[in-house]
């Protein structure tokens, strides 16, 4: 059993919106740099993988690199707020790039299709190193995760307006939605890029898991409307819609909604207006049939 | 005399100095002429690699510039009617335009 992360630590209502309008947030370089130099003889050493669903504790006990990672107060909030205390591994990985190593992937979504729209799993990335643009960092698409596709069935995408290439200082972790459309890109560069990624799965429902003293700052909603380049025509009023669906699950208040889309649909009364004819009047005959 | 399927199909083409590179444009509506939103190259040539993630921004503004700089439309992905309950659900670009145009190769 982890303990509960001290409220100061966990995010803000903006930095979950952020995390809902993006499909991912980052710690900027959160991790000491003492600790940055330890990771890379760690994550060469490798670690070893563990079945779906093991407890934090089993995995990754107090003494080990990666528990002290997690319990950096930072991360610890921020995965708390995201999945709650005492989530479980759903799998890790490390990822080391070779000096001009590798081909880009073609776009993907993990895992697969994922019909989940009242929980999502977190996936956690810590970048030990600096990531500059010739390391080839992950290519992802902000805003994407709400889209349900399978795996590389977006392999055809190559470029989307919007589109972010991650670069970041030593230490950096970033943590994102498991829908959100990316692509690891080749290392044009002489050092090796490393990155070690951990798949969270909740054991609680995502309800409030953060702090939500300013629940009802305007930025929230400002933020949660933030347009990117691919969304700018058709597609941008369904993902507003969709953000919306995600908030109200995530906040609980079921009359949450961005510009009315949500509440207009519900508007169907059902309340006979006091003028209205009587339904008997002109109204029963049958149809008239062929050469009537 | 009738060719197997195999040797039919390996009788040098009429143009074999030509080759086939394709452009697919995801647009923002289902009109040809609004603005680019993704972008992707094929180059039948193997004189480039384009990957994913090899440009920020598009070759053309519009659908429309494509065909003005002389790319042929082969394709546009048609429109679906949204199934019901499923209204607001999100998947795929839903605008698709594929051109293409035939260049010389040295080959």
């Amino acid at each position: 059993m982890t303990a509960t992360v001290d409220r100061e630590h966990l995010l803000s209502s903006v930095e979950m919106a952020h995390f809902v309008s993006h499909g991912a947030f980052a710690l900027q370089a959160v991790v000491p740099e003492e600790m940055n130099e330890r990771a890379i003889e760690v994550l060469d050493a490798g670690i070893p993988g563990y079945p779906y669903g093991t407890p934090l504790d089993t995995a990754f006990p107090t003494g080990t690199f990666v528990r002290e990672l997690l319990d950096l107060p930072a991360i610890a909030g921020a995965v708390q707020s995201l999945v709650g205390p005492d989530p479980v591994i759903d799998h890790h990985a490390v990822h080391i790039r070779p000096p001009r190593g590798g081909e880009a992937q073609n776009m993907h979504g993990d895992a697969i299709l994922d019909t989940r729209t009242d929980a999502f799993d977190m996936q956690l990335m810590y970048y030990p190193r600096e990531v500059t643009l010739e390391q080839g960092g992950t290519l992802s698409v902000p805003g994407t995760h709400l889209r349900r596709i399978n795996q590389t069935g977006i392999g055809r995408y190559q470029n989307l307006a919007g589109q972010t290439r991650l670069t970041c200082p030593a230490g950096t972790v970033v943590f994102l939605h498991h829908g959100i459309w990316h692509g690891g890109r080749r290392n044009d560069s002489d050092v090796a890029r490393y990155m070690f990624k951990i798949r969270f799965n909740p054991t609680v429902r995502q309800l409030r898991l953060w702090n939500t003293d300013d629940i009802d700052d305007p930025a929230v909603v400002e933020t949660l409307r933030t347009s990117f380049g691919w969304t700018n025509a058709n597609e941008g009023r369904l993902e507003l819609v969709n953000r919306a669906k995600l908030w109200r699950v995530l906040t609980g208040d079921q009359l949450f909604d961005i510009d009315n889309y949500l509440t207009r649909e519900q508007l169907r009364p059902q309340f006979v207006a006091p003028g209205a004819t009587d339904v008997r009047l002109g109204s029963n005959a049958t149809a008239g049939g062929w050469g009537l | 005399m009738t060719l197997s399927v195999d040797e039919s199909f390996a009788a040098k083409p009429i143009d074999p100095h030509l080759r086939q590179q394709v452009l697919i444009l995801y647009l923002g509506t289902s009109a040809l002429d609004s603005e680019v939103i993704g972008w992707s190259r094929y180059d039948g040539t193997g004189r480039s690699r384009p990957t994913m993630g090899d440009s920020d921004e598009p070759p053309f503004r519009t659908g429309l510039d494509a065909l003005l700089a002389g790319w042929r439309l082969i394709q546009m992905s048609q429109l679906m009617p949204h199934q019901p309950g499923h209204e607001y659900d999100v998947s795929y670009l839903p605008y698709e335009f594929v051109f293409e145009r035939l260049v010389e190769t040295s080959r």
